[in-house]
Formats: structure tokens, C-alpha cells, sequence
């Protein structure tokens, strides 16, 4: 009997803790709070590896056999597939916002440029691992030629893909220019060795490694320098960080 | 049941009260209850997000899942939860996979009053998971060193060898659930120690460490660090096997606690006073 009562307060205590939780997790003020736990892991990772370590790189033998796609599969938007149905022929990448001199480049004109190759890990924000090699130009090649201007800290990437039905709000991610001029950080035009396929991300993707796979941005079409990037969309830097994922994704 | 003390303040004999928890490690105690609770209930919500455990370096190398939890139609049953282990495939219908909330199905692989938030919701799972994992890992540092200052470690936790030695009488003693009395009971009996030990200085680090093995950012500190634990993959399945395993240490422990006091152990995580009952053997 005493067991039972027992047992019932127990029960009674953790509906208590669970509503409690949930009541916090739904309140104005909690998260801002949970908030620090994000910023902390920012910092501590940041003091203790240099921002230039390089993400570890895979062998051959490492490679998924088929690199999973996630998100976007087919982006829904008229140009994009009239852009796709011509081999991405008429695509242009432009680079702009704080640049000296902005930037507009072909695909054709992307892969004759000098190219980096890496077999990399990617960690998506649910849990799983996919290994993939990827070949691209480093950002930081790109931005060399439009010449950042000094006022700039992030990089916006701007995506084709729509992700609400009215086909208005585009994906969209955001880096700061340390993680731009990374070696590994690459526009990516090729996966295992063959074209970027469209669940890919094609014509070219974002490879910021060292990051979860939300920060990876695919279908990237436009490349922005900005100071801040609290007036682009919903003010987080990234479509997911407007729905509440960290802008931090080193964790 | 034979062997169970009187209620403390109810007995003949002489009894006394015990100074047994210093304050530090009592407020130290009840602030890692909250952190490893947050933390294991936002942990199944993370796990939820992709509910299945691999060996290697990434979740897609050709071979299948080591766990996997899930819903599927079955041809007697409709529905069911299933759970794949290594293989072999239960039954978790109503529990794992597929459980009923407010009279509708939910395919889940743990059910909302497992996890924290009680619904899907990656985002502030992780944030409530990162928040309190740093009051853990802050709070275990200052709890090693106060243990090491104050010798609270070697004093009250380290095992001595003649305490070793008598390990076989305390492994029965355990089974027959009889507890020490009079001055035995002013300390930790030997198994108590070991698996203190056991989690304070093996489960919680490695806990930590597999934790940090999953962060893509911390692989670079150390270049193929997380490959000496079988990949980041691996390390995610040791992560979540390591926190069954401290939810096993808790319901031994709450067990423990219940059969051989309640009220005396809760007095003593609370006020610090043990009350010590002379035994007539």
C-alpha cells in the first residue's frame, strides 16, 4: 500500500517535471536561457581548435555507397527547372553585397578554375554520418577575385530551392568569413566522382566542414557579403535557424 | 524481508545521528538528479530524430543498423512497434516504435513521456541537451576536485584491499538485500564503492567523451581521435548504450536507497544526518 502511494508520487512527479519542461520550452524567456549552453560550446570548441584545423578527410574505402539525400530533393521553382532541363547551361553564380568587385561565373567557368577534392563526413542534425567525396572551387578563391570589402563578416548563401508553397521563401545559410576562407570550404560541383546529381544539390552545393549538415547549403546560386545578417529572412542566419536550430552547428 | 530495521525514531535500541553527506557533495548530488534526468529524456528526443544505431565511421557503409526502432504493418496486427537489435526483430508495440497518446497512435520510437520536450521537437531538444550537459560536465570537475581536496575519494570511496577481499560476503549480502547496521553503515560497502567508482571515473566520462565525439567540430582537435572508438558512429551507439547504463545504475541505486531506508537516505541527501541503528547481533 505505502509502496503504492509510493510508486503514484513518483509518477505524479514526473507529469509534473514533463509539463513543467514543456511549459518552459513553449515560454518567451527559458530558451534565451538554454541559449548560453549554444554559446558556451561556441566558444570552449573555438579555444580549443584553431579555426584553420582541418576536418578530418576519408579514404576511398570510407565512401557510403549511396550518399544519402536529405531536404530538397527536386527544387519547385519554373527557373530552376528550366535551368536544370538545359544542363545548368544558362547558371550563373553571382557573388555580391560588400565586394569591391562582384562576381558572376559559369559552371563551365567554376570547374576550370583550380579545384580541391576531399572525402569528407557528413553529420546530419538528426544523427546519422554519410561519407562522400566532393570536388569544388574553395570559396575562398571566389571571394579572393570580388574582393571583400573590410566592413564584411558573413557570407549569405542564397539557394534556389523554395521551401514553403508559394514557392517565396527560399533556403538560405550564413558564415562567418573565417569559416568562408577555410581551405576545405568549397563550392562543390561533383559527388564520388560524377556531376553533383539534383538531390544533391546541383549545379553546386556548400561543403563547410567542421559543421552539421544543415549549414551545407545546396543549390546555391548567389554568394553575399553582409555585416549582419539580422535583416535577411527571419533575422538567424539560416532557414533552420529561423525555425529554431542553432546558428552555431559545430555540435 | 526479516533483517529490515525498525523505523528510525520508533526503535528501543540505541540509535544516533551521523554526519554522512557534507553539504558540497549533497548540493552537488541533487544538481546532477536534474542535469542527468534533463539530460537522458532530451536525449531519447535526439535519438527519436533518427531512431537507429550503427557501427563505424558512418551510418551508411553497406551494412545494416545495430538497433533500429520503428512502426511497420504486420499481417495478424496491423500496426506494430518494432525493435531490431543485431537482427532479431521484438515486438515494442505500445512502448517503442508505435504508442498511444490521448486515444491516437503515434509513431514514435520513444513515447512523449520519455522525452523532453514531450513532442517531436529536435531543435529545443538539443538545446535543453547542450544546456545541461555543460551544468553536468561543471559540475562533475568541481565535484573531482572537492573529492581530491577534501579526500572525501580516498576516504569514503576508494576501496581498501581487505574490503576487496570480502567482496564475496558483500555480493551476498546484496542478493539476501541485508543491510549493515550500527557503525558498517557509517560507510559505503564495497560493492557501493566499486560501482561509484565504476560510474564516477568510467560511465561519466565516457559519456562525456562519446558526446564530444559526435560534435563534428571537436574531430579536428585531435585527427582521427574519434576512429579509436570505432568512428563517430560508433561513438553515438556507445553514447546512448553508456546512458542505459547509468539509467541502470540509478534504479539499483533508487532501489538500494528504498529497501534500506528511505527516509534515513533522504534525510541524509538533504540535511546531511544519517541516523545509525546499534544492531543486538
Amino acid at each position: 500500500m505505502k509502496r503504492r502511494a509510493l510508486l503514484r508520487s513518483f509518477g505524479g512527479l514526473g507529469t509534473l517535471l514533463l509539463a513543467g519542461c514543456d511549459r518552459l520550452s513553449s515560454s518567451e524567456w527559458f530558451p534565451k536561457v538554454l541559449e548560453a549552453g549554444e554559446q558556451t560550446s561556441r566558444s570552449v570548441q573555438h579555444l580549443l581548435t584553431p579555426r584553420t584545423a582541418m576536418a578530418q578527410e576519408f579514404t576511398e574505402a570510407d565512401l557510403s555507397p549511396q550518399f544519402r539525400s536529405n531536404g530538397t530533393a527536386m527544387p519547385q521553382s519554373a527557373e530552376y527547372v528550366a535551368l536544370a532541363k538545359n544542363s545548368f547551361v544558362d547558371w550563373r553564380l553571382t557573388i555580391d553585397g560588400l565586394v569591391e568587385k562582384p562576381q558572376q561565373f559559369s559552371l563551365a567557368e567554376l570547374r576550370a578554375m583550380k579545384s580541391r577534392t576531399q572525402i569528407t563526413r557528413h553529420d546530419c542534425v538528426e544523427g546519422w554520418s554519410a561519407i562522400g567525396k566532393w570536388k569544388g572551387v574553395p570559396l575562398g578563391d571566389l571571394l579572393a577575385l570580388a574582393k571583400p570589402k573590410a566592413t564584411a563578416r558573413f557570407a549569405v548563401f542564397h539557394c534556389a530551392d523554395p521551401m514553403d508553397d508559394e514557392g517565396k521563401d527560399f533556403y538560405y545559410e550564413s558564415i562567418d568569413m573565417l569559416d568562408a576562407y577555410h581551405p576545405q570550404t568549397i563550392l562543390a560541383y561533383d559527388l564520388n566522382d560524377k556531376t553533383l546529381p539534383i538531390q544533391n544539390g546541383a549545379p553546386i552545393r556548400l561543403r563547410v566542414e567542421r559543421q552539421l549538415g544543415y549549414k551545407h547549403a545546396k543549390y546555391v546560386h548567389r554568394v553575399e557579403l553582409v555585416e549582419s545578417f539580422g535583416k535577411i529572412a527571419g533575422g538567424n542566419g539560416g532557414y533552420w535557424e529561423d525555425n529554431g536550430y542553432q546558428w552555431y552547428a559545430g555540435i | 524481508m526479516a533483517a529490515q530495521t525498525l523505523p528510525a525514531g520508533q526503535s528501543t535500541r540505541s540509535s544516533y545521528l551521523y554526519y554522512r553527506h557534507t553539504l558540497p557533495v549533497r548540493v552537488m548530488h541533487w544538481i546532477n538528479v536534474v542535469a542527468l534526468t534533463i539530460l537522458m529524456m532530451s536525449g531519447l528526443m535526439i535519438f527519436n530524430a533518427h531512431p537507429a544505431l550503427y557501427w563505424g565511421k558512418s551510418s551508411y557503409t553497406g551494412q545494416p543498423p545495430v538497433l533500429q526502432i520503428g512502426a511497420r504493418d504486420d499481417a495478424a496486427r496491423g500496426r506494430i512497434g518494432v525493435t531490431r537489435i543485431l537482427g532479431y526483430e521484438f515486438d515494442t508495440t505500445g512502448v517503442l516504435g508505435l504508442y498511444q497518446e490521448d486515444g491516437h497512435l503515434r509513431e514514435r520510437a520513444f513515447p512523449g513521456w520519455a522525452t523532453v520536450p514531450g513532442h517531436y521537437w529536435l531543435s529545443m531538444a538539443r538545446a535543453w541537451h547542450f544546456f545541461f550537459a555543460w551544468i553536468f560536465v561543471v559540475n562533475g570537475i568541481v565535484y573531482l576536485i572537492y573529492s581530491i581536496a577534501s579526500r572525501h575519494l580516498t576516504r569514503d570511496l576508494l576501496p581498501t584491499t581487505p574490503e576487496l577481499r570480502g567482496i564475496g560476503g558483500s555480493i551476498k549480502d546484496h542478493l539476501l538485500l541485508r543491510h549493515p547496521s550500527g557503525v558498517a553503515a557509517t560507510r559505503y560497502n564495497v560493492l557501493q564503492k566499486l560501482a561509484y567508482i565504476g560510474v564516477i571515473f568510467v560511465l561519466l566520462p565516457l559519456v562525456i567523451l562519446m558526446g564530444w565525439a559526435m560534435s563534428p567540430w571537436l574531430d579536428s582537435v585531435l585527427p582521427g581521435w574519434v576512429d579509436f572508438f570505432g568512428g563517430r558512429q560508433s561513438a553515438r551507439t556507445i553514447h546512448f548504450i553508456v546512458a542505459w547504463l547509468l539509467f541502470a545504475f540509478v534504479l539499483i541505486h533508487v532501489f538500494e536507497v528504498v529497501i534500506s531506508g528511505l527516509w534515513n537516505h533522504m534525510r541524509s541527501m538533504i540535511t546531511g544526518q544519517f541516523r545509525i541503528t546499534e544492531s543486538s547481533k
